[in-house]
């Protein structure tokens, strides 16, 4: 090197100094967590312009809050039917803002007790479905890009597994699930987990073979980086902003096939869900007689959080994918 | 089984239309037409066969090994004796190994032998052929009316994104989404049809045909006035789906060049849309919406069950309320397969819209 | 004599969410019956744009200003009807990458018989026989008709479009790099049959090309375009061999050589990058890369000159550089060299 590398005066060095001295930032743990500080940032900003994403996000602390405040609010022994407090089929009123069940209690109590298992289902079984999804995706996106002719089949028996379960009815598989295996909440968290997968498998092997053919990714491949390395470090970050979008959605779904399957009578009928207050209501007639303060409470807030769900899950799509904006 | 050319699932991105060039610059040939054709069709029966094996061997593993015990779920909650037990097992061949077992049961579906039902003492074949005929009349009109219904608002919604059409429509297919099917059923029952409150009972809570009816003319008459309310049902909420796919596969459509070709031709803006962008729109559209048949029979299992719809559905539910396995396990493997066979057609008619795929 | 084709001032401006972009700025074109122009410019110049613009097919976000007179009529002042009959009948597009610009899931024939029904320039009756005969015309046989546009090779599918555009006989053709993804065998083919037919029909045409020798070669006339303006314009022989703006010179210098990549990517005598259509900075655009540009060029825009106005039929050729013509541009050069 002939050149006076590095003497003050010349434009390059100061720039260099310049950095160097910028301090805090200069070490690369530091900047990456600035710029990720920056990244979540502009990602709340853009999500705010969304008007419904808001609507449904504030929707869901709402309900997330009586949930959660639920054993406040509401006394257990009320829920039961011995200890029903009023008479039966009371319209709703000052004392029942819902009007009573064919037991005398309060729909209203049932409602906000409901959540609970709404939401819990619906986390649960989407966690189950996403972990299940991103695994099969990632992997038949992974090895089907750089795997050999041996991980070429191996991603193509997963793509043909997932293919066969997204054909199949999903109610259809979730309820004989739900019905030969144990009466249970983790029962119906399983069966609903295990039915909806396939969306999510599909969209992260997508998602996969995008981020493979970029140029880092080949170079991190290059660099001899094995094929966990590669999907830990470059693949799943890059899934994951998809995968957010998809689990809020599949929430949705969730909730719905939760309460699909207890008015179907095989949820657990040892607690109270809006599906079973629904199942109920049918069984003990009072569709047919036009008690409506029965059966639209429950519905709604079914409805409700499906909506919010389905809102905020659009919002991060639109967010992620500038593309779908209107 | 659905390598469909447009994969399904994947983004329907612009590269959809990225059809890969003939090699030969002159166009395939006549000669050999025949053969491709032959071998796009076998291929296609042979993934479609595979996934009818995988459903058999899916119901049984999921109805003779999941439960343990079969014959203790049924008849859990039950008085049963010992004697009574041990009968029912030999009934159902269950005192077999599982390998003979699962012979008897597959060689059985390959003679349309569904087993027995436990509930109605009938075979499960039978009891299923005698109740097909009210859910395909009622699953069809639903999907049909639903297609139109989605396909046209999603057409219009899709053309100007963000227009006032666009807001209002994807707003109230939204809104019939995240609504559960049975409660919707259950709402039109209360307000529509119970007769009280605010509305007389303008339809019937449920059944095909009144009791009383007479004569062709009559009976039709009937059926149909039973057939509102289940069909309204389906329809809201089946349509929304094809509403959202119709309108983001045009939305994709909207920047392409040959648009600019049609505008520039003079077409008016209905032509352009009606003439090229729909016809494009609609094949990745054709894909998805036979990949949701299945939640047409989902569907089709709430309605029935909600308006006590002699089909099944309903039959489906009556199963799982004793629980008869045997019954529930029949009508899995039919639901399952309905749905791949329609698959299949899917699968065989999608060359037939799209030149570019064409064997 | 009215010119089939007068341009007058035309400016687009793109509105986007980080402001208004200019993509053309003020551009004049002229164009008689049955003559050929070339419009020529590197990519981003805004000559495809200036295209679009003339059927007003730019989408809803460009604001388009000034005169496009077709036979007199100023096309941007037209109501939707009449508009709708002026494009094709009047005026047709070959449009660039004849793959996208057909409807894939048509027959050919059906797309080349779309205009005549829809402006009713044909008898419904004659119609097949009308398309059977643009088909021949362009050299492709009759059995191509129930093609799908897949089913043919790229040359074959730019000569579906030249049909297309021949269909309602037009009096003006605008051909926007109608033979840029072609290699150049199929690349002669196409520009001689595009000459030949226009030559036959009478037909103006306006070329619009980023390959000079293309140009050269077709037109009568061409006009050089850099950052939304006409920088130089004039007879095609002139223009390609003595050109007089440095743009013109680096461009007829730098005529990429189809196959060889590296001709393109590294034209001689022209480094940097094009401008950024945003930026708004005084002076002449292309100074950043001018090899000859000189201080009085950061602040004088000069306009288009005629080159040399003593010779005969002068007004001809022009260009817009300091450089060129009487010494206008630089006595006002240094008025306005105080300003910063």
């Amino acid at each position: 090197m002939s050149a006076p590398a590095g003497t003050p005066g010349t434009p390059e060095a100061g720039d260099r100094t310049d950095r160097a001295e910028g301090a805090a930032p200069a070490t690369p743990r530091a900047l990456a967590r600035r710029r990720r500080r920056e990244a979540l940032r502009r990602f709340a900003r853009e999500y705010a312009r969304n008007r419904a994403g808001l609507f449904g996000l504030a929707a869901l602390l709402a309900i997330g809050a009586l949930a959660l405040t639920a054993p406040l609010l509401v006394d257990q022994a009320d829920l039961t039917i011995t200890g029903a407090p009023g008479a039966a089929y009371q319209p709703p009123s000052v004392e029942y803002p819902l009007g009573t069940d064919n037991f005398g209690r309060s729909i209203l109590d049932l409602v906000i007790w409901g959540s609970r298992v709404s939401l819990t289902v619906g986390f649960l079984a989407t966690a189950v479905s996403v972990v299940l999804g991103t695994l099969v995706g990632m992997t038949a996106g992974h090895f089907g890009a750089s795997g050999g002719a041996a991980g070429r089949i191996v991603s193509s028996a997963l793509m043909r597994v997932t293919d066969w379960f997204l054909v199949l009815p999903t109610l259809v598989l979730a309820v004989a699930l739900a019905a030969v295996l144990p009466r249970g909440t983790g029962t119906i968290i399983i069966a609903i987990g295990l039915t909806v997968w396939p969306a999510t498998a599909r969209l992260v092997r997508a998602q996969t073979l995008a981020v493979e053919a970029r140029p880092y990714v080949e170079r991190a491949r290059a660099l001899g980086g094995g094929h966990a390395h590669v999907m830990a470090w470059h693949v799943l970050p890059n899934v994951m902003p998809v995968v957010l979008a998809q689990t809020t959605l599949l929430v949705a779904t969730s909730i719905i096939a939760e309460s699909t399957l207890a008015f179907l009578g095989v949820g657990d009928p040892t607690v109270v869900s809006w599906g079973g207050v629904l199942e109920a209501a049918r069984n003990a007639g009072a569709i047919s007689s036009g008690i409506w303060w029965y059966m639209v409470p429950p519905g709604l807030a079914i409805a409700l959080v499906a909506l919010s769900f389905t809102l905020c899950g659009r919002a991060l799509e639109s967010v992620i994918n500038p593309r779908l904006r209107g | 089984m659905t390598s469909t050319p447009t994969r399904a699932g994947d983004p329907p991105g612009p590269g959809a239309n990225d059809a890969p060039v003939p090699a030969d610059p002159a166009g395939p040939g006549r000669a050999g037409r025949a053969g491709r054709v032959a071998r796009y069709v076998a291929g296609r029966l042979t993934t479609a066969l595979a996934s009818l094996a995988a459903v058999v061997v899916a119901g049984f593993f999921l109805f003779r090994i999941l439960p343990g015990d079969p014959v203790r779920a049924m008849t859990e909650g039950r008085e049963v004796t010992a004697e009574q037990r041990e009968e029912l097992r030999r009934q159902f061949g269950l005192d077999q190994p599982l390998w003979q077992q699962f012979l008897d049961y597959a060689a059985g579906l390959l003679r349309f032998d569904l087993g027995t039902s436990f509930q109605y003492r009938e075979p499960v074949a039978e009891l299923i052929l005698n109740r097909l005929g009210p859910t395909v009349l009622l699953a069809g009109t639903g999907t049909v009316v639903a297609a139109l219904l989605g396909l046209f608002l999603g057409a219009r919604a899709g053309w100007r994104p963000g227009g006032r059409g666009d807001r209002v429509n994807t707003a109230v297919a939204l809104f019939l989404w995240s609504v559960p099917t049975f409660w919707l059923g259950l709402l039109l029952i209360v307000f529509l049809a119970s007769g009280r409150g605010f509305v007389p009972g303008l339809f019937p809570t449920g059944g095909m045909v009144a009791p009383g009816a007479d004569g062709a003319l009559e009976t039709a008459l009937s059926t149909a006035r039973h057939m509102v309310l289940p069909v309204a049902t389906m329809v809201a909420v089946i349509y929304a789906q094809y509403l959202m796919i119709m309108r983001s596969s045009l939305m994709d459509e909207k920047g392409a060049d040959y648009l600019t070709t049609a505008r520039a031709k003079g077409l008016r803006d209905t032509l352009v849309r009606r003439r090229h962008a729909v016809p494009n729109a609609l094949l990745p559209t054709v894909t998805l919406v036979f990949l949701n048949l299945g939640q047409v029979v989902s569907g089709v299992i709430l309605v029935e069950t909600v308006f006590s719809w002699p089909g099944l559905g309903q039959l489906f539910y009556s199963g799982l309320r004793v629980p008869d396995l045997g019954l529930v396990q029949g009508l899995f493997v039919v639901f399952a397969a309905s749905v791949i066979l329609m698959n299949l057609l899917a699968d065989l008619v999608y060359p037939l819209l799209d030149p570019r795929v064409r064997p | 004599m009215t010119s089939l084709l007068d341009v007058r001032d035309l400016c687009v401006t793109y509105r986007t969410g980080g402001g208004d972009v200019p993509a053309v700025r003020g551009v004049d074109l002229a164009l008689d019956p049955g003559g050929t122009l070339g419009l020529a410019g590197e990519s981003g110049s805004g000559k495809s744009t200036v295209a679009l613009a003339l059927l007003r097919l730019l989408p809803g976000t460009a604001g388009v200003t000034g005169e496009v007179l077709l036979e007199g009529e100023n096309v941007l002042d037209m109501r939707w009807g009449r508009l709708r009959a002026v494009r094709w009948a009047g005026a047709s597009i070959v449009f660039q990458g004849a793959m996208h610009s057909l409807n894939p899931v048509r027959r050919i024939g059906d797309q080349i018989a779309e205009p005549m029904a829809v402006h009713g320039t044909v008898p419904a009756g004659e119609v097949p026989a009308r398309v059977t005969a643009l088909l021949e015309q362009v050299g492709l046989p009759d059995s191509r008709y129930r093609d799908y546009p897949h089913q043919l090779s790229g040359g074959q599918r730019q000569r579906v479009m030249i049909a297309m555009a021949l269909a309602c006989e037009p009096r003006l053709v605008i051909a926007d790099e109608a033979t840029t993804a072609l290699d150049v065998m199929i690349q002669a083919q196409i520009l001689t049959l595009l000459k030949r037919l226009v030559a036959e029909h009478g037909i103006g045409m306006l070329m619009i090309s980023h390959d000079l020798s293309v140009l050269s070669s077709t037109c009568d006339r061409v006009a050089i375009m850099y950052a939304g303006r006409i920088v130089e314009q004039g007879p095609a022989r002139e223009v390609v061999h003595e050109p007089a703006h440095p743009y013109a010179d680096a461009l007829s210098a730098a005529f990429p050589r189809i196959g060889d990549p590296a001709s393109r990517l590294a034209p001689r005598g022209l480094p940097g990058d094009p401008p950024d259509p945003a930026d708004r900075s005084p002076g002449c655009v292309f100074r950043p890369r001018c090899a000859v540009a000189e201080t009085v060029c950061a602040t004088v825009d000069p306009p288009l000159w005629p080159v040399d106005p003593d010779a005969e039929g002068a007004s001809t050729r022009q260009a817009a550089c300091v450089h060129v013509g009487p010494a206008r541009p630089l006595t006002a050069a240094p008025t306005e060299e105080k300003r910063p």
